[in-house]
């Protein structure tokens, strides 16, 4: 087994460090969860003081950071299945709006209580995963990749129409103080103000919302690592280099790969259920497939198949998304200001287009580039670098 | 009877954009091999294209008018029309036909300028990779839209001998059937234009080198026949095609700077259910899909399954895929996995 994945990958001339780390995934398999725990340990000190480090460039607020470690566990999961398997999903937003809706119908039937919600989130979108999973994975590339968007459609389309007594429709599903919440009402009377989620009695709101939302990424993170490091995710790797390679050694790769798509819809489902805690309301636009497109640059961006990667993509889109949509010609002239009054104008009117409500520009320009010129996303270049400036120490040893 | 001939009737005009969206897409991926994303996105140029000309034919001056005596009143008059009297006001009306005379070569401008600016680097990159950077650019193209054109849709309007309705019953001895004229015209002109397309591969020299090298482009290549050159080509006609079906579709729908991205998904899957690689495949399926919404939107078929309207194109494009994967028309062994 070991053999033809070593020798596929000679084949598919992947680069020296990934064969590397995969010798060592192999040579070092059963000894590495002490390292394991030391990098989760590491990955959860810098999730948790991230409203420390990352004040000084003005996201060190609970809002914003909530989005990064929701949109980090939905781009890791998307992650398990492109990065690790190679097959790209293009509907992998239904499987969030699934969740949205899920945590939002139990707020209102049973209890505020956020982890029933996001356990009921979890559920409902694996079960509608390994529906969608059982059948586009009868097909590989790009029609799988259209199978897939094809029922995120449908989905999208059916939440804004016949669905409309699960999903409200347009004006999307919200909770009401009349609502049943069964649970919640035998212990206490409902109060006159809407519900709150909550966390066994801690409104998670502002900072506890973060808290919680970060304990959850730690988790998904650590879960993901224990993936990689499996047995299960080096089939997972198997299949992506060749998969022609593994049936012939007598694997069956559907139930890897639906198994691989399960998870990875159960993580998006539980994004889409920690949107909804955080403000409870579900609509169908998060099921549109440009959600998906962007779940998919997020990856991308920090670097498809790596571990960190997809989580630092989705903090940098969110962080970017902030900064670029609130900007205005106004905030332009006052970053411009060190210029002649005619280069200001100059300048400003070159980069006000990129900015505001021209973010979605910005977004597709840097969407090319990355694809492009670093295909490999945020932690392909930060190698690049780090090779360089090694490069250059050793270079400079040889001069003397 | 009548209710069915209306539906099929219905269908047409929109099978007619399917079928010529299709139609470039599975040029490009068949001689190119390359999925792009962004072939929406030069549908919605074509239908700006329009846009523009009606906006440059409709360039005025203020005048006053002479119709109001109570008080000043003053009213647009295109320049047009102060030079040239009724016959540059026949021209302004007919604005959106006569836009195809400029939507051809600034489609065909584009359509060179992005494969050889973009596409001709990810012939050999994977099909992922493809639909990413062609998704990137679409984006960025109808944001471009967007800023210059704003985000609320522009109607055009037919000229007025072509917009009122056609009783199409009469033409053929029957009860009569009124129907919106401006979409015969379409219907016809997207089967004029895939005549032309067809013609031109099959009649032409150079139509026969991009079917050969749809068959097998490593030996059209070996032959010593310059690739590369045709492959602008076919993604200029592609473009074309595409900026074509947008101009004409504009009196039908206004168009607005995501006009694009709504047909290409059903587009893609058009392709899909007529068979990767095949040109025939692309327009049947299109004009096929087409009339199935149109029937599935017929308030008896809701009664009896729900929201089928919504989601009769991606039901049929599933279950097309898992029974027959290389999809209606298209060759063994091309692209089946």
């Amino acid at each position: 087994m070991s053999e033809t994945v070593l020798t596929s990958d000679k084949a598919m001339g992947k680069s020296p460090a990934e064969k590397d780390r995969k010798n060592a995934g192999m040579a070092g398999f059963l000894s590495s969860s002490n390292s394991d725990y030391l990098m989760a340990a590491l990955f959860a000190l810098a999730i948790f003081t991230m409203p420390l480090w990352l004040a000084p460039i003005g996201a060190g607020y609970p809002d914003i950071l909530q989005k990064f470690a929701i949109f980090g566990i939905f781009a890791l999961g998307f992650n398990i299945l492109f990065g690790f398997s190679g097959y790209l999903s293009f509907g992998h937003a239904a499987f969030l709006g699934a969740g949205s809706y899920a945590a939002v119908w139990m707020f209102k039937l049973l209890s505020m209580n956020a982890v029933l919600a996001v356990a009921f989130s979890i559920v409902i979108a694996g079960i509608f995963a390994l529906a969608i999973g059982f059948v586009s994975l009868r097909r590989s590339g790009i029609y799988f990749s259209i199978l897939t968007l094809a029922f995120a459609q449908m989905s999208y389309n059916l939440a804004y129409s016949v669905l409309t007594p699960i999903t409200n429709g347009e004006t999307g599903l919200q909770i009401s103080r009349t609502d049943p919440r069964v649970l919640d009402n035998m212990f206490r009377e409902p109060g006159a103000a809407l519900p709150v989620p909550d966390f066994f009695g801690i409104e998670l709101q502002g900072w506890p919302g973060f808290y919680f939302c970060a304990t959850l990424l730690v988790l998904a993170f650590f879960l993901t690592m224990r993936i990689k490091n499996s047995t299960f995710g080096m089939m997972l790797f198997a299949i992506k280099s060749n998969q022609n390679r593994m049936a012939y050694t007598g694997f069956s790769t559907r139930p890897y790969l639906l198994a691989a798509f399960v998870i990875s819809g159960m993580y998006a489902g539980l994004a889409g259920g920690l949107l909804a805690v955080t403000d409870p309301l579900a609509g169908a636009d998060r099921m549109q497939w440009t959600a998906s497109g962007e779940v998919v640059l997020m990856t991308i961006l920090g670097g498809v198949g790596t571990l960190l990667g997809p989580v630092i993509g989705a903090a940098v889109m969110k962080y970017l998304e902030q900064i670029f949509s609130s900007f205005n010609e106004g905030v332009l002239h006052r970053a411009f200001d060190f210029l002649t009054p005619e280069l200001q104008d100059l300048m400003v009117g070159i980069t006000s287009p990129f900015v505001g409500e021209g973010w979605h520009l910005t977004l597709g320009l840097m969407f090319m580039i990355v694809v492009i010129f670093l295909p490999g996303g945020i932690m392909e270049g930060l190698r690049r670098i780090a090779s360089a400036t090694r490069g250059r120490r050793a270079g400079s040893g040889d001069a003397n | 009877m009548d209710a069915i001939i209306l539906q099929i009737l219905n269908g047409l005009d929109k099978g007619g954009a399917y079928a010529l969206i299709a139609l470039g897409l599975t040029l490009i991926f068949g001689t190119l091999g390359v999925v792009n994303f962004a072939h929406g996105a030069l549908f919605m140029l074509g239908a700006f294209c329009a846009v523009t000309f009606a906006k440059l034919l409709t360039i005025s001056e203020r005048v006053r008018d002479e119709s109001v005596t109570f008080f000043e009143a003053y009213k647009e008059v295109p320049y047009l029309e102060i030079w040239y009297g009724d016959t540059g006001r026949a021209i302004v009306e007919w604005a959106v036909p006569l836009s195809i005379i400029m939507a051809i070569p600034v489609m065909l401008l584009i359509g060179f300028a992005m494969e050889r600016g973009l596409i001709r680097f990810f012939y050999k990159r994977s099909h992922a990779e493809q639909i990413l950077v062609t998704f990137g650019l679409a984006i960025v193209l109808q944001e471009i839209v967007k800023h210059f054109f704003g985000a609320n849709p522009i109607p055009l309007t037919a000229p007025s001998a072509l917009a009122g309705s056609a009783d199409i019953g009469q033409w053929f001895g029957m009860t009569n059937i009124s129907y919106p004229m401006w979409r015969i015209i379409y219907f016809l002109f997207s089967l004029l234009v895939i005549a032309a397309v067809f013609a031109f591969l099959q009649l032409t020299t150079f139509g026969m080198v991009v079917r050969a090298g749809m068959a097998d482009r490593e030996t059209v290549g070996l032959l010593g026949i310059n690739i590369g050159r045709k492959f602008t080509i076919v993604f200029g006609i592609a473009a074309v095609v595409a900026g074509l079906a947008g101009v004409m579709y504009t009196p039908i729908l206004a168009p607005n700077y995501h006009l694009g991205m709504d047909f290409l998904v059903l587009s893609f899957v058009v392709v899909v259910v007529g068979g990767m690689g095949s040109l025939g495949g692309a327009v049947v399926a299109g004009f096929l899909l087409g009339i199935l919404q149109s029937f599935a939107s017929m308030t008896e078929v809701k009664a009896i399954v729900p929201g089928i309207d919504q989601i009769i194109i991606y039901l049929v494009a599933v279950v097309v895929l898992l029974v027959r994967p290389r999809g209606l028309m298209g060759r063994k062994g091309v692209m089946e996995a």
